[in-house]
């Protein structure tokens, strides 16, 4: 108890350092807790970070592989924190505390199999739809700015379809759902996509 | 018993040789190539995206498909055609809706949905491409189909 009075005793009084040592140390103390806090949240976005976990090996990053935006002719790449982690810092910063429940269910085997994974598909992919919709599609428009296109060299379906959509209120995830892994079962969204007997 | 023999074999030998000589003159669409060797010329076909779509030259040709199909999965459970194609979304999407036939299944009777035997689209309809014919001819379609 005397221990944490004397901390405390010590706090209310001025250090006898001299001033500027405590403003250069403090300033060198503040680049290097700052820059390793940046610097490791950078290593959590990479790709191969994204991949050291076999659900999203095994799983997205093998659909994705199939997809526009990991090949194309021009190389231009979007890797996976490009889409799902916002550029923005604040925005940054919640989706990387939001990142702490996947850790949870990472610990929890929730998507371990690719049978588990595939039956968590429609909640994980609405989860994603609603959350693009609410930011209007931010992450998309990190690249995809409807403002910068030339409808007059797009094809003829894009060239109308984007311009009565913009006029709709629309935003990308909209109509550009699973444009980068496969789609959940429409079974329950829209049976009329799904061979059945209908209803 | 000993002359039918004979002629046999001669057939035989004649055989053998003229279709040698026929063998020769045969050429596959995949050009004079060793079975075992890669096609020489492989040019992936440009789909035609920006043209009008092409009409049919005969009367039970499946439509052609005027726009880019890459990555358009179609499985068990999900089509991508008829996110937009199905009656329950051409509307919106401004598409072609797909045809009454493909409610029927093979004993004709008609369901509320498409046919699994029709589901998968691109087993008919392929995507409008610069394809030349693969073989000459004089085809041209019937008078009252042709635009």
């Amino acid at each position: 108890m005397s221990k944490i009075n004397s901390i405390l005793e010590k706090l209310k009084r001025p250090s006898a350092a001299s001033l500027g040592s405590l403003l250069i140390g403090g300033f060198v103390a503040g680049i290097i807790f700052w820059g390793g806090f940046n610097t490791a949240m950078e290593a959590t976005n990479q790709e191969s970070f994204c991949i050291s976990c076999h659900e999203m090996r095994v799983n997205v990053y093998e659909e994705y592989k199939n997809t526009i935006h990991y090949s194309n002719r021009t190389g231009v790449r979007a890797t996976c924190p490009d889409c799902h982690v916002p550029k923005e810092w604040v925005h940054k910063i919640v989706r990387k505390i939001q990142a702490s429940n996947e850790l949870l269910h990472k610990a929890l085997g929730s998507v371990d199999t690719p049978e588990k994974f595939e039956a968590k598909r429609l909640k994980l992919a609405q989860n994603v739809w609603k959350t693009m919709k609410k930011t209007d599609s931010r992450e998309c428009r990190n690249c995809h700015d409807f403002e910068s296109m030339d409808y007059t060299k797009q094809q003829r379906r894009a060239m109308k379809n984007h311009s009565v959509g913009f006029d709709d209120g629309k935003t990308c995830i909209d109509c550009h759902k699973g444009i980068a892994h496969s789609l959940p079962s429409m079974y329950e969204v829209d049976p009329s996509a799904v061979v059945g007997v209908g209803k | 018993m000993k002359k039918p023999f004979v002629m046999g074999i001669l057939l035989a030998l004649a055989m053998g040789v003229m279709s040698q000589a026929y063998a020769d003159q045969v050429k596959s669409l995949r050009g004079a190539n060793d079975l075992d060797a890669p096609s020489n010329k492989v040019v992936i076909k440009k789909t035609q995206e920006g043209r009008e779509p092409i009409a049919r030259d005969y009367v039970q040709q499946p439509p052609l498909i005027p726009h880019k199909v890459e990555g358009y999965t179609i499985n068990l459970k999900f089509n991508k055609c008829l996110t937009c194609h199905s009656w329950a979304n051409y509307k919106e999407a401004g598409a072609t809706k797909i045809s009454q036939t493909h409610f029927a299944d093979r004993e004709m009777s008609v369901h509320a949905n498409v046919a699994a035997r029709r589901y998968f689209c691109t087993q008919c309809h392929v995507p409008q491409a610069d394809a030349q014919p693969l073989v000459e001819n004089t085809f041209t379609p019937v008078e009252t189909i042709r635009h």
